[in-house]
């Protein structure tokens, strides 16, 4: 049965996304243990569903502390992120602090949420301060490592800001025309039988590229 | 091909009263609020010019971040004018009072807006986004000439009919076959030749529409609408931006009711059968009955351009007609929820 164990024109059913969804946080959790594990958020909207039969939901990594290195090391493209990372409710020595340039801490909030439109996963993001202020894009480029920037530039990837679509606030998403395209070379390169993907991979492939964006990067092990 | 229903939709408009927010208020006496005919299918920041100088002699002095409340909860601006009325409006209240800021934008809340580019980025991502939808890819939007895009987005901030048609051919967007368009329009000079002859875009068999539902639940009946409180923040409402995927069948009418539900299934009509197999379906059953319809929500009206829409209407002619010229279709729900 081909019908949603495979991917072959670099797109996702919701039901691919939410199996693709939980193989990508297990394996996060198995091979990325220097960051939190992410956390499924069911959309059991209080307003209107009683007992959801098709569970639709995204992936959610929040309240990572980011910093900037005083001592700039290039070959070190990913985020220089806290180890210990800020718990809600314990409070947490960060003895091991380096001041970022705005002399302050920064916490990101990642969200993977499906796109029905373009039936893909999208990324979105946003920074805020330990007061809650959201932090400009500007200040965001600035926490992000240089070789994103410089991604950036080359307009392949657009920061939008765009209201979360569940959450009823503006947050930054990683625009998501064309990422099928790049998701089907992505799995002619990696797989001999044509352009097929298994769903399992499919955000752990789609990560490995789009992660980079935002300085977040996994460990190659991930991606067998 | 404008036909009587889309020339409704492009004519609609809204009477608002404008007042300045007292904060705002630097001149005494406070001035009268501002008149506006604001365009269904247009959106609030396009009114700006329109306003402001009615108030600018009263503004303290500063930069202008321009935003609107109404009943305290700030309006998202770009939601079309004519939808955010009939969603926040259970009883239509016209002229339709609102209040405008000139300082203290809710960043924490509404993502920024720097006026006419903004707006105009909006309508341009969405219509890129419902032609993904349709066509299944978006390339006739972003292979349009820029002039192109900036005439088809004028035409859409003035209200241009006639323009916009000559201009949205160009889109190339694949059409859904609709008996009841194709008879009005027979007596046009553009009629089709027949019913299985294919226009540039080609008609499709299964539909892909792009769909905006806005839906506000509530836990009692009302006897009247006007009784349904009004919302306290935009958590009240469940926005879901999905499109309605339907195969087209012969013989079989795929309703407006159709449609909702395939987004909404918590209120399909036939879930007490679902629900009930293990029970008996005697329907003399009342007690049983009336609990496994307590158990579904139920629609209780659904807005269309200010029309309050028999669910039974056919979906490709509210498609058709109803859409707004971004090609996206937007339903304001009233829904009773489920009750356990």
């Amino acid at each position: 049965m081909n019908s949603g164990r495979e991917v072959s024109d670099g797109r996702l059913t919701v039901e691919g996304f939410s199996v693709a969804a939980r193989a990508f946080a297990d394996k996060w959790k198995i091979h990325n243990q220097s960051f939190p594990p992410w956390s499924w958020v069911p959309l059991i909207n209080r307003t209107l569903h009683l007992s959801n039969q098709q569970e639709e939901g995204y992936l959610s990594l929040e309240e990572i502390l980011i910093l900037s290195s005083l001592e700039e090391s290039p070959e070190d493209e990913s985020l220089n992120v806290a180890t210990d990372c800020l718990e809600k409710e314990e409070s947490v020595d960060h003895t091991i602090l380096v001041q970022n340039q705005e002399n302050e801490a920064h916490y990101y909030d990642f969200h993977i949420v499906y796109s029905s439109s373009y039936k893909v996963p999208v990324l979105y993001f946003r920074g805020y301060c330990s007061g809650g202020q959201p932090l400009s894009l500007d200040v965001i480029k600035k926490d992000l490592p240089s070789c994103s920037v410089s991604l950036l530039h080359e307009s392949k990837w657009t920061f939008i800001t765009q209201e979360h679509p569940y959450l009823n606030r503006p947050w930054f998403k990683l625009h998501p025309c064309g990422t099928e395209d790049w998701i089907k070379l992505l799995s002619q390169s990696s797989i001999s039988t044509g352009c097929q993907m298994p769903v399992d991979l499919y955000l752990v492939s789609w990560f490995s590229v789009v992660g980079q964006v935002v300085g977040l990067r996994i460990p190659l092990e991930m991606l067998n | 091909m404008a036909n009587e229903a889309v020339k409704y939709v492009w004519e609609g408009a809204i009477p608002l009263q404008i007042h300045l927010h007292k904060s705002d208020v630097a001149s005494h006496p406070s001035p009268p609020p501002a008149l506006v005919l604001a365009p269904r299918i247009g959106y609030l920041p396009l009114l700006i010019p329109h306003i402001k100088p009615y108030f600018k002699d009263s503004l303290p002095p500063g930069e202008d971040s321009i935003w609107f409340d109404y009943k305290g909860v700030p309006l998202k601006w770009y939601i079309p004018t004519g939808v955010l009325f009939d969603l926040l409006c259970a009883e239509p209240e016209r002229p339709w009072n609102l209040t405008v800021h000139f300082r203290g934008y809710p960043s924490n809340i509404l993502i920024p807006c720097e006026g006419e580019d903004s707006v105009k980025w909006n309508f341009v991502n969405s219509l890129k986004e419902a032609q993904y939808i349709i066509n299944g890819n978006c390339k006739n939007v972003m292979n349009m000439s820029q002039s192109d895009q900036e005439d088809l987005w004028t035409s859409v901030m003035n209200g241009d009919l006639d323009a916009y048609t000559k201009l949205s051919p160009k889109l190339k967007m694949a059409t859904i076959e609709d008996e009841f368009s194709r008879k009005a329009s027979l007596s046009s000079p553009q009629s089709r030749q027949g019913a299985t002859e294919m226009d540039v875009a080609g008609q499709i068999k299964t539909a892909r529409v792009p769909v905006r539902l806005y839906v506000r639940s509530i836990n009692q009946d009302f006897e009247n609408i006007e009784d349904v409180p009004g919302i306290d923040t935009w958590d009240d409402i469940s926005y879901l931006n999905r499109p309605v995927e339907f195969l087209r069948e012969e013989g079989k009418c795929f309703t407006l009711r159709n449609a909702i539900e395939s987004l909404l299934p918590e209120f399909i009509g036939d879930r007490a059968q679902t629900s009930g197999e293990e029970r008996s379906r005697d329907d003399d059953n009342t007690e049983e009955a009336d609990g496994l319809l307590r158990e579904m929500g139920e629609i209780k009206l659904a807005r269309i351009q200010g029309i309050e829409m028999k669910l039974e209407i056919p979906f490709s002619w509210v498609v058709n007609n109803l859409m707004n010229p971004e090609f996206y279709l937007h339903i304001s729900v009233l829904v009773k929820a489920p009750q356990r």
